[in-house]
């Protein structure tokens, strides 16, 4: 056989395959006498298994916890903020990446801002940036930088070409943040949370891993004694990795295995990773929604690339204090893996995705917007 | 924002690092910054991510996970088989 484009993504969608799997998962389930929940790191796969329906099809004993993954949903208000005042500076273009500009920060959204008059543009690919800075010369671009591994060489790449052809006008707001050390977080403490959102292994983002490689993982199988899957984003993909999973557990083995061969492999990306060790390195600590300060979790720009960064060029306007969710949010909670959406009092009432009080009701990756839209509820 | 597509490498511009891809029929350029030089020709299957081809797809690893799953459900389908004859055989109704 030779693998056409249609067979990736049908394939791999296949409701046949995926009920054989189910099958195959039942089996396995019913030799395991105790809770299994497996945490699903990544709001991309949040999305696949509420779209599918995944949990329904899962034994009783076998659970998923919603993680932290999404890049937009862990962004602290004070950071949302910074976008805000800096969008509403005189002669500043802000540009930024997906869902952002619908979160609410204490001011309002980009979203307001741009109705007040703020340039903010949102764009698809950072690449879009070099353009916008050319055809606006008299314009201090600002770019807001969001996402995890996935997305860093990107913004990497840009910063890049600014170096290399001079360019005088693009300013970076880096908020790049990494997978492992805010899975630690969710380690500690885990006799005090519930039974049913006890984490007993970690299914890996695949595209994570396709920068980063699979070896970011290996200190949670020999370390912390949870296995791990990086799994592709494909319904059978993720029904595979579960299987992969529960036969770690039966046969008594903790290690990292990759589901997604076709394009991981342990050391990821190469290019991509010098890219950000050329300009990045890790910041002392990064304020998570709901999860607090994290020590190494995210990048900023070496003290050389300075001159680029907008936290030290507004330095002096942007706010350094924490500013607290509304009340009734659970997010900080959801993205622990410690309640679910609909325990939350105003999911799909007060809060929805036309109306999100949270981050995780505004991104397509967030849990609140994942259960709103599919709706299939356990 | 945050899923990466496979597509198809339909055309390449290496002197400034671009590629053209197919995704399903839809045209986009996507950019070859992240790869080495050389790494990817023209009808690769690529993973592309907010316009940046972030790795190539290794056709024969695909093929594999789909010849897993056809396995799979051949035995299912064995299994089912086997189900409607020994349901068939306790069939109250049976004529022969
Ligand atoms: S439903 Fe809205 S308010 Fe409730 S946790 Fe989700 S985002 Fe927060």
């Amino acid at each position: 056989m030779s693998i056409k484009l249609s067979n990736l993504y049908d394939d791999f969608r296949d409701p046949k395959t995926i009920e054989a799997y189910a099958k195959l998962i039942e089996k396995d389930a019913k030799t395991i006498d105790k809770n299994i929940g497996i945490m699903e790191v990544c709001g991309g796969h949040t999305h696949t298994i509420m779209k599918y329906g995944l949990p329904q099809l899962m034994p009783k004993n076998i659970h998923f916890i919603h993680g932290p993954g999404c890049p937009v949903c862990i962004m602290p208000k004070e950071r949302i903020d910074h976008a805000y005042i800096l969008s509403m500076q005189p002669n500043v273009i802000l540009v930024t990446l997906g869902d952002m500009i619908k979160v609410p920060g204490s001011n309002g959204s980009l979203q307001d801002a741009r109705a007040k008059g703020a340039d903010v543009r949102f764009v698809y690919s950072p690449m879009e940036i070099i353009k916008i800075a050319e055809e606006n010369k008299d314009k201090q671009i600002i770019f807001f930088a969001i996402g995890f591994e996935t997305t860093t060489p990107m913004t990497a790449v840009v910063i890049d070409l600014v170096v290399k052809r001079n360019i005088k006008n693009i300013l970076f707001h880096i908020n790049h943040v990494t997978v492992p050390e805010v899975m630690k977080t969710l380690l500690v403490d885990l006799d005090n949370r519930k039974v049913e959102n006890r984490i007993d292994a970690f299914l890996g983002p695949s595209h994570v891993s396709v920068i980063a490689g699979s070896k970011i993982y290996d200190e949670f199988a020999k370390d912390y004694g949870k296995p791990v899957v990086v799994s592709g984003f494909e319904p059978v993909d993720v029904m595979q990795s579960i299987y992969m999973i529960l036969r770690q557990i039966i046969e008594g083995r903790c290690e990292v295995e990759v589901e997604y061969t076709r394009a991981v492999t342990k050391d990821g990306n190469e290019k991509a990773n010098k890219l950000i060790n050329t300009y990045f390195e890790k910041a002392p600590f990064f304020n998570w929604r709901g999860l607090g300060n994290v020590a190494n979790s995210s990048w900023k720009l070496k003290d050389d690339f300075g001159y680029l960064d907008a936290q030290n060029i507004y330095n002096e306007i942007l706010p350094t204090n924490h500013i607290d969710d509304h009340k009734l949010c659970l997010c900080g909670e959801i993205l622990k893996g410690m309640a679910t959406p609909v325990e939350c009092k105003i999911f799909g009432k007060l809060c929805k995705p036309t109306n999100p009080i949270g981050s995780c009701m505004v991104s397509s990756e967030g849990a609140c917007s994942a259960y709103y839209k599919y709706g299939n509820l356990k | 924002m945050c899923l990466s597509i496979p597509s198809k490498v339909v055309s390449i511009d290496s002197e400034n690092e671009m590629c053209t891809v197919d995704t399903m029929g839809v045209k986009r350029e996507a950019s070859l910054s992240m790869m080495k030089e050389g790494e990817v020709k023209i009808g690769d299957f690529v993973l592309i991510h907010i316009g940046f081809v972030m790795n190539t797809i290794d056709p024969k690893e695909a093929e594999l996970s789909l010849e897993t799953y056809k396995e799979i459900l051949d035995f299912f389908d064995e299994e089912e088989l086997k189900n409607t004859i020994k349901n068939g055989d306790e069939c109250v109704n049976k004529t022969i």
